[in-house]
């Protein structure tokens, strides 16, 4: 029995228990506390009598007995009365045993939800469900974050503490609430996504996990959520994105842009699952989900056999759709991106410019970066060379100014 | 658990609307206070004065000082509150997002701080 073997079954089961502890104990910090008091016995037990044949219903059942000693412990005169309410509850419910699958989903759904309230902040959303759902340790979630841990543990104790005394309810919403709530779960997960597929120097290797982490969730709320298409169109974007990886940035961190990538290195198995997600997705009835109709313009770069050969006329009619359900300059560049695939640069420099017109984009370097490389496929190189600079002084990711560097350079 | 609903706008634009537009409010917040009183969230609540009537008092070294005005000069002032018993943060925040206010200002949900809480 390795130490790392009991490592990777607390990490696979901390979320889960805890969701089960929470709603057994009935409040988020003796919970935690109680499940890593459980964590300690395993680690002096587990190494001599081998792992449980059920470790989570093990974990599960020492967390609610140290529970109540803790409860014990602190009870004093002033909070007596709260405290023996706090254990009648414990006890009141049943030990778990072998829980009902359905209800150890219950109770899961329940911790994504209270994590993902939009009565905390968003920062303290990610935090909260990256420690709880996926059992980071607070040391690992401020090195992806680029924090220092003290400042990590400070955001994980105000968020535990407005969930307390705010007495943010720890349930799935009704019906009435579900689809906003199910869209502030996502934005979260996704946000964790883009973290970790940000190319941004140095840290590449944690924030690589943070990518897992957020498939991971994607999957967990799926496996929870089965029907819910906006949930289907989630993972798929994030599973056809994520099997670009490999080719999307050189050894030294330069981005290759899509036309340039070697489509070799993308993982076939990844894209067929998410482009399958995206089918299902497509199918349910209703307006789209805006990661549903991201997913297939992604799945369709993904099974394209070239940039050439990609369906640029169905990519321009999506990016379309995209811009009605959730307008952006983003989606309108893109779109133009699209357009000047199928109808030519001189159209698409019409739809940027009149977009520049229409909108305060002032600083956004994506602006003078698509329109620069318009105006290089309509040979107008000297205002192709204006536009770069200008999108170069704009430009905040250093890999970004590289790349944008070396398209004026090509430009002789 | 009970919170404290607090409803925020802007007394100068409040007070530049149409009597119409005042009378069909103050309909809604009759309707709105009957309807939490029947549903037993109701614990109290006030609509009050403009902020240009507000006095601040502080006292220091023992001496009272009392100034004319609210205590901050912001683009939003209290017009009124609610007491409320909720059973979690989300009836509360229900219950705010049925106050006329909040589509004009907005509305802060503080829980209350019970005697003894830790």
């Amino acid at each position: 029995m390795s130490a790392g073997n009991i490592e990777s079954v607390f990490r696979a089961e901390a979320g889960r228990a805890l969701a089960t502890l929470i709603r057994l104990v009935g409040d988020f910090e003796y919970a935690e506390d109680a499940l890593q008091d459980a964590f300690a016995v395993a680690l002096a037990r587990w190494p001599v009598d081998g792992i449980p044949h059920n470790a989570r219903a093990w974990l599960v059942e020492v967390g609610r007995r140290k529970a109540i000693d803790r409860i014990r412990r602190r009870t004093s005169w002033l909070h007596k009365q709260h405290e023996l309410q706090a254990e009648a509850t414990i006890k009141a419910h049943a030990p778990v045993g072998d829980a009902e699958e359905q209800v150890v989903a219950d109770d899961m759904l329940r911790l994504i939800f209270t994590c993902c309230h939009p009565a905390l902040n968003m920062e303290a959303q990610v935090a909260l469900t990256l420690r709880a759902v996926c059992g980071l340790s607070t040391g690992e979630i401020a090195r992806a974050f680029l924090v220092g841990e003290e400042t990590m543990a400070q955001r994980l104790v105000r968020a535990k503490a407005k969930i307390r005394t705010a007495k943010i309810p720890y349930e799935t919403p009704d019906a009435s609430m579900l689809g906003d709530r199910i869209d502030g779960v996502l934005a979260t997960i996704y946000l964790v996504f883009t973290e970790g597929y940000a190319p941004t120097t140095g840290h590449e290797l944690l924030r690589r996990d943070l990518s897992r982490e957020a498939i991971r969730l994607g999957r967990l709320l799926l496996q929870l959520m089965p029907e819910q298409a906006a949930v289907q169109g989630l993972l798929a974007l994030m599973l056809l994105h994520d099997a670009r990886r490999d080719a999307r940035a050189t050894a030294g961190g330069d981005l290759i842009r899509l036309e340039d990538q070697d489509r070799g290195l993308w993982d076939r198995a990844q894209i067929a699952e998410g482009a399958a997600l995206v089918e299902q997705a497509l199918r349910t009835r209703g307006a789209p989900s805006p990661y549903a109709v991201q997913a297939a313009i992604a799945a369709l770069h993904a099974q394209a056999k070239s940039y050439l050969e990609t369906d640029w006329r169905q990519i321009a009619g999506l990016y379309d759709v995209l811009l009605r359900l959730q307008p952006s300059p983003v989606i309108a560049l893109n779109h133009a991106a699209a357009v000047s695939m199928v109808d030519g640069p001189q159209a698409a420099l019409n739809l940027v410019d009149s977009l520049g017109a229409r909108e305060k984009l002032d600083g956004y370097h994506l602006l003078p970066a698509v329109r620069a490389d318009l105006l290089v496929r309509l040979d107008r190189k000297d205002e192709a060379r204006v536009a770069y600079r200008e999108a170069i002084a704009l430009a905040r990711l250093e890999p970004e100014q590289r790349w944008l560097q070396r398209r004026l350079d090509a430009l002789g | 658990m009970q919170y404290l609903l607090m409803i925020y706008s802007n007394d100068a634009e409040y007070a530049a609307r149409p009597q119409a537009e005042v009378a069909q409010t103050m309909a809604e917040y009759g309707a709105f206070t009957q309807g939490i009183i029947q549903n037993g969230n109701y614990k109290g609540g006030e609509r009050l004065r403009p902020a240009s009537m507000a006095t601040t008092v502080r006292v220091r070294d023992g001496k009272t000082l009392t100034t004319d005005g609210p205590f901050a000069e912001t683009r939003e002032q209290l017009g009124g509150y609610y007491l409320i018993d909720a059973k979690n943060l989300d009836e509360a925040t229900a219950i705010a997002a049925r106050i006329p206010g909040a589509r004009y200002g907005c509305v802060e949900v503080r829980p209350i701080w019970a005697m003894g809480e830790a």
